[in-house]
């Protein structure tokens, strides 16, 4: 971030009229105006552009154009949309618990907007460099949680209420695989900053952590996928089983604010995973050229950070494109008798390969280097690659021998009843 | 300055979070109460150097001891929601006993002379926590895992239907 | 930090914990209860952390008992609201005062 703000500073320094505080503090406020800015912007924005993108991507999957009467492509169709909303009346219902049924919405958006303190958008720019990084997103995650479970009591709804109930098991659950597979890269990057895990993946360090942990990704991204309620797994909003589950009762602003919430929320986790996943801002020719020209360094990073949170979207859009949806015991075992021991068992495995390519160090107590120690970052990677596909083959014999037996099972009722 | 207009903001939190668990009615707000009262003590954490026990305040309290009394209270809804008296017979004595024992203990904080002091703080909290977690208290902690896990077990016993598990 | 003394931590920490200990004595609904423990709980949290922060500000042991404080509130709350779903379950009540069929 120096490099941005002394460039503002001798910028300021040549400005002959500014007529306010001293260049570099002057610098530092413009700084902050303008990240709160950008965090407070970049909610509404992403609902408008990702509604619309998503709009047009499913129209294209099930054959159809999708909006094309507003405007070029139909993008004026998205604020349309927002101006219609905004203009909607905003209802409370008779039995509704006010206050939970106000807070609730914005309690979601805010979850969601608060990932993104930690995300570097480009080299240098990072709201918050907390060296409890990866954790903190976990954290700011439960209150998400809680304002769901607040918007579906609250509205003293049948449907709303099922939709909470139905939250509340999907999201608990699934924070776990969640938490083990941010863990699983915290014991291979040796912190919980985001800013270390992006140095970690530079090529000499190792590449991007998507080649050397493929199955740690996945357990991320459909845990991530379940957090944000995005169809596979979204059994809570479920519009064609309980209406629209815990914000059926909501209308207008604070019906945006859910959609907000959760377009924010699809945004911070594709962010999140092309931060932990496909080193962020890493892409050719950014370093070197932000240690000459910081402003055009940060760009170009902020392009293939964008790129590629615009591929996780993309992805996520797709899966709602092409798959039906869970149903609520299917989803559950998933998470708890798949995902679970399989993010665990990954862990493990992960934790001791690290531990043989461990360089000497300190960390509290002296560490000795591990007996691979030599190989450096490569090394690791190509190691942790193989113990991810040798967990995989693992998981995927399990899970066929399972399918088996419980396929005998059905015939064999079949057979009992037929006999 | 600064400090300490944050932390009556915290204390707001922490204590008007804690008078209204125990002072309201709807067991419903008393469990919103419960979650904003924890959620300022994760402030006062983040105050006292301890940004990893703030985190682990909001995912282990808001995130799920908040979320489970919650999903408790919606699951024997029929008992929480009525309109009845929610203390018991003993209610006078508690008003009784707790000002006094409170008083006590300020009187105890105020007359203490606390050895406080002036050294920085430590900047490595996470190594350190990390290096006694696996060194001085390996075996407390282990024992903690163990103990963690016979409540999941146990808790999905206890709470099982034990109709539907005969079956 | 130093603008902010250690008696105002625990004179908060003080108020909490006796706030916790009127919920759990004299509310009737068992979860309530449980509610009361949790504060009390926390304030002992508090404590610790404060203490940890003023008296040995280069180490951690403080935190690290609170971590120990929080897991054991954890599996208390796990076990205790498991109790009481079971309890609700059989007697159709969650008033501690009715579920007395061990008195005599």
């Amino acid at each position: 971030m120096e490099p941005i703000i002394t460039w503002l500073a001798n910028l300021l320094a040549n400005v002959s009229w500014w007529p306010w505080p001293a260049p570099p503090s002057a610098a530092i406020i413009i700084w902050v105006v303008y990240g709160l800015f950008i965090a407070f912007g970049i909610a509404p924005l992403a609902m408008i552009v990702l509604t619309w993108l998503e709009r047009k991507i499913i129209a294209r999957i099930q054959d159809r154009i999708g909006p094309n009467m507003a405007g070029p492509f139909g993008w004026l169709q998205a604020v349309a949309d927002a101006i219609k909303m905004l203009t909607k009346e905003d209802t409370t219902p008779a039995g509704a618990d006010r206050i939970p049924f106000n807070l609730g919405p914005g309690l979601i958006a805010v979850s969601a907007v608060l990932v993104f303190a930690v995300i570097p958008l480009a080299p240098g720019i990072i709201g918050s460099d907390l060296n409890i990084g990866i954790f903190y997103v976990v954290a700011v995650g439960s209150f998400g949680v809680l304002g769901t479970l607040m918007a579906g009591w609250s509205s003293n709804n049948k449907y709303a209420l099922l939709g909470a109930f139905r939250a509340v098991a999907q999201l608990v659950s699934y924070e776990i695989p969640m938490a083990i597979s941010l863990i699983t890269v915290a014991v291979v990057a040796g912190s919980m900053s985001t800013l270390t895990i992006i140095h970690n993946q530079a090529v000499a360090n190792g590449g991007w952590y998507i080649v050397a942990m493929p199955i740690t990704f996945l357990v991320f991204f459909l845990a991530g996928m379940a957090e944000t309620n995005r169809s596979p797994f979204d059994l809570l909003e479920a519009d064609s089983e309980i209406v629209a589950g815990f914000h059926v009762e909501y209308s207008g602003m604070k019906y945006a604010m859910v959609m907000i919430g959760e377009y924010v929320h699809m945004l911070a986790l594709a962010g999140l995973s092309a931060t932990i996943f496909l080193g962020g801002w890493r892409g050719p020719f950014v370093e070197q050229l932000y240690n000459a020209v910081p402003i055009l360094g940060g760009l170009l990073g902020l392009v293939y950070f964008l790129a590629k949170v615009l591929l996780f979207i993309f992805v996520m859009m797709w899966f709602r494109g092409t798959l039906p949806r869970f149903r609520i015991d299917q989803l559950l075992d998933f998470g708890w008798k798949f995902l679970t021991p399989l993010s665990l068992f990954n862990l493990l495995t992960s934790a001791f390969v690290v531990k043989l390519f461990q360089p000497a160090g300190t960390a509290g107590v002296a560490l000795p280097a591990g007996p691979l120690a030599g190989f450096g970052g490569l090394g690791l990677t190509s190691a942790l690659l193989i113990s991810n596909l040798l967990v995989a083959f693992i998981a995927s014999l399990a899970v066929r021998s399972l399918a088996r037996r419980s396929r005998g099972n059905v015939l064999k009722a079949v057979a009992g009843v037929e006999g | 300055m600064t400090e300490q207009i944050v932390f009556f903001i915290f204390t707001i939190m922490v204590l008007g979070g804690g008078l209204g668990v125990v002072s309201t009615k709807n067991l419903y707000y008393a469990a919103l109460f419960l979650s904003l009262s924890f959620s300022g003590m994760a402030g006062y954490f983040i105050m006292l150097n301890a940004g990893f026990l703030a985190a682990v305040q909001i995912i282990v309290y808001v995130g799920a001891i908040a979320i489970l009394i919650l999903f408790a209270i919606m699951l024997s809804r029929k008992v929480m929601t009525t309109n009845e008296p929610q203390t018991n017979k003993q209610n006078w004595l508690a008003l009784i006993v707790t000002p006094l024992l409170y008083l006590t203990l300020i009187f105890l904080v105020v007359k203490v002379n606390w050895p406080v002091s002036s050294a920085a703080p430590a900047l490595d909290v996470l190594t350190q926590m990390g290096a006694q977690f696996l060194g001085g208290y390996l075996i407390p902690f282990e024992v903690m895992s163990v103990l963690l896990l016979v409540a999941l077990v146990g808790a999905i016993i206890l709470a099982r239907d034990v109709e539907k598990g005969r079956e | 930090m130093q603008n902010i003394p250690l008696t105002w931590w625990l004179s908060v920490a003080t108020a909490l914990f006796s706030l916790g200990l009127y919920g759990a004595l004299s509310r009737k609904n068992a979860i309530a209860i449980l509610m009361g423990l949790e504060l009390m709980l926390n304030a002992v949290n508090i404590n610790l952390v404060a203490f940890n922060r003023y008296i040995t500000p280069q180490n951690v042991t403080g935190q690290v008992f609170a971590v120990f404080v929080i897991a054991i509130a954890a599996a208390e709350a796990a076990v205790a609201l498991a109790i009481i779903i079971a309890a609700y379950r059989q007697r159709g009540t969650v008033n501690v005062d009715d579920l007395d069929s061990m008195k005599f």
